[in-house]
């Protein structure tokens, strides 16, 4: 075909796209070697100095990201597990199969911040139902969203209930697209179901589930909305991410220069480990 | 052994579906109370628990000067964001990934592959890194608190979406259709357009559903770009949150604002059923 046209396509969009980043990606460079406070509102420059102190004296970021790996890994592996069951499960001819397909999809259709709200009201200590359902059964209420330990799980729950489904439509989306003639083998060979999981299916499903498990992990690593509605970072900073301490850096204490360098060390750690973890997953599941 | 695998996977089923419906009931229900039954001990079914009214109900639609809470706006903006930074994206992304898809483009050591990774890559951007620059190049430029600024900052968010189905989509697409028009007579555009883009159907819908349904659940912009002239539904509705906790107008206010993308759930799940996604996804 012809060669110029091939641009005509192509440009638009990849222009726009560097056109809205480039420049939000060097001010955050440029911001994070400066002093820009709410005293001090202009880009001056005072070179690492925001770096020096990122890397000896701030261990809040350090256990906030710590607590974001924690808690997205957490929620990703979960969500694998879970999605993966539910996709068998509604896979193959069940009963009312599309029902449960859509009822296991709302979830990802509706706006994370808003169904927090919900959960809020549904986890509250002394007027929610979970608390006032326990303790029907005998079981003191719980500190759902005021016991640093507790809390964190409490997250881990709405992250799960938000975005299994959407694991469980990639998972579902592959199992459909599989060849037939492995499975009609296995039939003849008389495997077992189980048998049949193991040699068959996961190894067929396994760069599907690395493609659906890096998304998630990505998407993950954004945890946010759920823990500024759910927590506020608290109790203290028991529930505290890194997205959420750099806001508080930046756009509540105003500590604009500081909060850029948080998150251009933020976005280089999430790209290396992101990489990282892919290389590692597709040496761990697909066996030559 | 097959009794008891078929009875522990109707139980997670069932355990699942409850889990996943919970919270929606219990929303029905709150929106139905009043301060009493909220506030005087747990209740949960109407009539028999406690005295229904729609109170929650009607101050939406109140306005803020006798004690609503006016989502009509916000829910206007929130449409008309969504919208308009899905379709962009669409249209740039599709255009791009066609590109990617069908030409051949070598830079250095930069490949096709190397280019859709930039373009998905963008995902991985978290929103806090970007809303700092954004928020002082905004307020610059003038365009804080407007509808078009967070037009421009969502096209970073979706575009990456529509890149991602739709080369995939476009691989699968035989390569002889374009061919074939090319042959006819058709220049690069044409083919494009006349023959290629009606054959794609069904990876636009998906590729537009998933627009718009990470375009409408987004937070985070809309609350760091927009304070009082320009609000998104789902500021307004956390911003009840930290008042009063009315929690009937909370419901009812949170059931509105997700109603509409469950019907999305009911066109995702056709088009998983008929196959159509199974290509677009991976």
């Amino acid at each position: 075909m012809n060669f110029k046209h091939k641009f005509v396509f192509l440009f638009p969009g990849l222009f726009v796209l560097i056109g809205i980043l480039i420049f939000p990606i060097i001010f955050t460079i440029r911001l994070s070697l400066s002093g820009w406070n709410s005293y001090t509102p202009e880009m001056n420059f005072i070179g690492i100095t925001n770096y020096i102190r990122l890397f000896t004296d701030d261990p809040r970021f350090w256990e906030s990201f710590f607590r974001l790996s924690f808690l997205s890994v957490t929620t990703v592996v979960l969500q694998y597990i879970i999605g993966f069951a539910l996709a068998m499960m509604v896979w193959r001819d069940i009963k009312f199969k599309r029902f449960f397909r859509v009822i296991f999809l709302i979830p990802m259709m509706t706006t994370p911040v808003i169904m927090t709200v919900i959960w809020r009201t549904f986890f509250h200590e002394s007027l929610g139902p979970v608390n006032d359902l326990l303790g029907g059964l005998g079981v003191k209420p719980i500190l759902w969203l005021s016991d640093p330990v507790i809390a964190k799980f409490t997250v881990i729950i709405v992250e799960v209930w938000q975005w299994t489904p959407f694991m469980f439509l990639l998972l579902l989306a592959g199992l459909l697209s599989l060849p037939k003639e492995p499975f009609l083998a296995a039939a003849i060979d008389g495997a077992s179901p189980f048998r049949k999981f193991v040699y068959v299916t996961f190894p067929l499903m396994a760069p599907i589930s690395i493609g659906a498990i890096i998304i998630r992990l990505i998407e993950a690593s954004k945890i946010m909305d759920t823990v500024f509605v759910l927590t506020s970072g608290g109790p203290g900073t028991a529930t505290e991410t890194s997205s959420f301490y750099i806001y508080i850096k930046g756009l509540r204490e105003f500590q604009m220069g500081y909060a850029a360098t948080l998150s251009f060390t933020y976005l280089v750690i999430m790209i290396i480990s992101l990489t990282i973890i892919a290389k590692v997953l597709t040496k761990l599941m697909i066996k030559e | 052994m097959t009794k008891l695998y078929t009875f522990l996977k109707y139980f997670f089923i069932t355990f699942w579906t409850v889990f996943v419906v919970a919270p929606f009931l219990w929303a029905v229900s709150t929106s139905f109370k009043d301060f009493q039954s909220v506030n005087s001990k747990v209740t949960y079914i109407p009539w028999l628990d406690f005295e229904p009214t729609l109170e929650g109900w009607r101050v939406l639609i109140k306005s803020p000067a006798k004690g609503g809470v006016d989502i009509v706006e916000p829910y206007f903006n929130s449409i008309f964001v969504t919208c308009t930074a899905s379709l962009i994206s669409i249209v740039l992304g599709t255009l791009a990934a066609y590109a990617l898809s069908r030409f051949t483009f070598k830079a250095g050591f930069v490949r096709n592959n190397d280019i859709t990774f930039f373009f998905i890559s963008q995902r991985i951007m978290p929103p806090i890194v970007l809303s700092i620059p954004f928020f002082i190049f905004l307020s610059t430029i003038g365009l804080l608190d407007s509808l078009l600024g967070l037009v421009v900052v969502y096209i970073v968010l979706l575009m990456p979406i529509a890149v991602w189905i739709m080369v995939d989509f476009f691989n699968r697409v035989p390569k002889e259709l374009d061919e074939t028009a090319l042959i006819d007579g058709c220049n690069p555009y044409q083919a494009f357009y006349k023959v290629v883009l009606p054959n794609s159907i069904p990876g636009l819908i998906v590729a537009g559903m998933f627009c718009i349904i990470f375009g409408w659940i987004d937070f985070f912009f809309a609350f760091i770009l927009t304070f009082t002239e320009v609000q998104l539904l789902p500021v307004k509705v956390v911003a009840l949150n930290s008042s009063i906790t009315p929690w009937w107008s909370l419901s009812a206010s949170a059931l509105v604002s997700v109603a509409p993308l469950i019907i999305v759930a009911f066109v995702v799940e056709r088009y998983l059923s008929k196959g159509n996604l199974s290509g677009a996804l991976k």
